[in-house]
């Protein structure tokens, strides 16, 4: 400071000056509150969500969970359908996108050129920029029109003895549904992937050549093993992200209260069902419906983002 | 591999046994890997090569700066909606960016270890909560007994942006070297000062960028704003953030869902232009981010 270097030396911590005196403690206090704030948020979210959806969890109780009416006129509620809806859809999704992102990975860590490296990883991770709104329009414009009038129909006429692919194709349904969420998901699942993969030891993967292995042996042998964990990781905010997603669901499923075998029937989920009622819902039991669903996802999505969370952040520190 | 003893060198350097098999095998799951890859980009291409298509023919000046016509009359745009968005997103980031920084100035400079990896946790599941129910707290905290309002949905927003731009800017504070913080306490500057005056202008450009992409994230989010900013009176400009505020995504959202074609040229145009705005953006972002990170580690 230059208002020093005119006095005469001082011993240490004489006079602190006055800003300091105020400016220290005021930063430590605001930074605090910040991080006060975000713990303290969560539980009120928590809280929120539970104390509306109460009159519906005193109403109806755990029952709920199982039962399978959805009858907003006579007043019974039940979230059975839309966690059957839920499970499956993120569960294709998963089905699909991680295989797909355990192997774009191999591609961008083993494969390509160094580089398109960069450009492929920021290009797949552009996916997840898309806006879910944008992703669920060119689903009900174009992706679903495509799978009731084509793709449907071809997997109906060769697999429609199995009952997931009986049933009347349709451009609404779980199917479109699970293949938007897997858009979603992927660029997740890749993103952690890749990175795990990156910090596969160099002697391991120099030890499995030296062995004769080939280029896909080393992958199996060296890369796959020790990125297990963290696999399984990133499958599981994947669905963190997939089973939370209420637009794009909302807007390709159909919006349907039954559970069907076909995947080719309209479905719901959790968040598309809270999405789609929102603005018929009158104050009452209906509502408080909604939010008991909203504090269904919320209690999945919190155990599946804590699990998830603690695996990747292991896996990062061995 | 079995090996027989001892060999001569020519037999160990032969093809072992299914060597031909095995070469078929990895072949294989390289092309496998390299289509996978293709796939991805092509699906991103195929979306915004589709908004692009179906977009451009609806755009135009007026679509942007005219407010809707009631249903039936030609002409017209989403003028309103385009405002009432930037208006939106821009509270939003005046609320979550200084908070977020903040946040990561304690989890960095301040608190103990413990402490920051329970902060850091907390807002890994922040982010990871569904912005559904990010909109129905807002609901049930602000809107409930009361009205829709733009504030509401800008608090909404804010708390989805919050972990992000957080996030960020704890990766970008730690990059800042030791070195600099202590040989500004060497110097007898007072912690605040040196977080003030060394740290946040060393880490500026990273705090910058993770914020634009903080923006980019928001600025398509539907969920949040269903419940706090979606029942808006859809012809005239609001710019009082007291009422519902009209918005981009919950305008292409209910457009999507109507039956009528010209609802969709207009769904698809508004598409465009946020689809354009979000990827720009994050392009924009990525780049500068690894260029800020890049420069702090050297």
């Amino acid at each position: 400071m230059s208002a020093t270097a005119s006095t005469a030396p001082r011993p240490f911590g004489v006079r602190i000056k006055l800003t300091d005196r105020i400016g220290e403690p005021l930063l430590r206090i605001l930074t605090s509150l910040a991080g006060l704030l975000v713990v303290v948020l969560l539980g009120w979210i928590a809280g929120t969500v539970f104390y509306q959806a109460s009159p519906a969890i005193s109403r109806f109780q755990l029952g709920f969970i199982t039962s399978q009416t959805w009858d907003s006129t006579h007043g019974i509620f039940g979230a059975a359908d839309f966690i059957y809806g839920t499970v499956v859809s993120s569960f294709i999704a998963l089905l699909i996108a991680t295989p797909t992102a355990i192997a774009i990975s191999v591609y961008l860590t083993e494969l390509a050129p160094r580089v398109i490296r960069r450009p492929v990883a920021i290009l797949v991770e552009l996916l997840a920029a898309i806006p879910s709104v944008i992703l669920g329009l060119w689903g009900i414009l174009i992706l679903g029109p495509f799978m009731g009038n084509h793709l449907e129909p071809f997997l109906h006429s060769f697999l429609g003895w199995i009952p997931l692919f009986g049933g009347i194709p349709s451009p609404f349904g779980m199917l479109p549904a699970a293949l938007i969420l897997t858009i979603m998901a992927l660029p997740i699942i890749t993103s952690i992937t890749r990175e795990v993969f990156q910090t596969t030891p160099t002697e391991l993967k120099e030890g499995a050549y030296a062995l004769g292995a080939t280029r896909w042996e080393m992958v199996r042998t060296a890369v796959l093993p020790v990125a297990k964990p963290g696999i399984t990781g990133a499958v599981i905010l994947g669905l963190g992200r997939a089973l939370g997603e209420a637009i794009a669901v909302t807007q390709v499923i159909g919006n349907a209260t039954q559970i069907k075998a076909s995947l080719f029937a309209p479905a719901g989920t959790l968040a598309a069902q809270i999405a789609s009622e929102y603005q018929s819902a009158n104050p009452g039991l209906w509502q408080a419906s909604l939010l008991y669903l909203a504090a269904i996802l919320l209690v999945i999505s919190l155990i599946v983002n804590i699990v998830a969370r603690l695996i990747v952040r292991r896996s990062k520190v061995s | 591999m079995e090996s027989s003893g001892l060999t001569s060198p020519a037999r160990i350097l032969a093809p072992g046994p299914g060597a031909q098999r095995r070469k078929v095998v990895n072949r294989s799951m390289e092309v496998i890997c390299t289509i996978a890859a293709v796939l991805a980009v092509a699906v991103l291409l195929l979306v915004i090569i589709s908004v692009l298509i179906k977009g451009a023919p609806a755009l135009n000046i007026d679509f942007l700066t005219k407010n809707p016509v009631p249903f039936g009359q030609k002409g017209g745009g989403l003028a309103n909606a385009f405002v009432g968005s930037a208006i939106l997103v821009g509270l939003a980031t005046l609320i979550s960016v200084p908070i977020a920084i903040l946040v990561a100035i304690f989890t960095s400079e301040f608190a103990s270890p413990r402490v920051a990896t329970v902060i850091r946790f907390c807002l890994d599941i922040l982010n990871g909560i569904p912005t559904i129910i990010i909109g129905v707290f807002i609901f049930g905290v602000l809107v409930i007994g009361g009205t829709q309002s733009g504030w509401a949905g800008a608090i909404a927003l804010a708390i989805v942006e919050l972990p992000i731009v957080a996030r960020s800017a704890q990766e970008v504070l730690d990059l800042v070297p030791g070195s600099l913080r202590e040989a500004a306490l060497a110097l007898g500057l007072k912690r605040w000062r040196v977080v003030l005056r060394i740290v946040l202008p060393t880490a500026a450009g990273g705090l910058i960028t993770g914020a634009v992409l903080g923006v980019a994230r928001v600025a398509g989010e539907t969920a949040p704003l269903l419940f706090t900013s979606s029942i808006f009176s859809n012809f005239g400009l609001t710019t009082n953030p007291s009422q519902a505020m009209p918005n981009i995504p919950v305008t292409i959202f209910t457009l999507s869902e109507s039956p009528s074609p010209q609802d969709h040229a207009e769904a698809w145009a508004a598409a465009l232009v946020l689809i354009l705005f979000v990827l720009l953006l994050s392009v924009i972002a990525r780049t500068f981010h690894e260029r800020s990170r890049s420069k702090l580690r050297s």
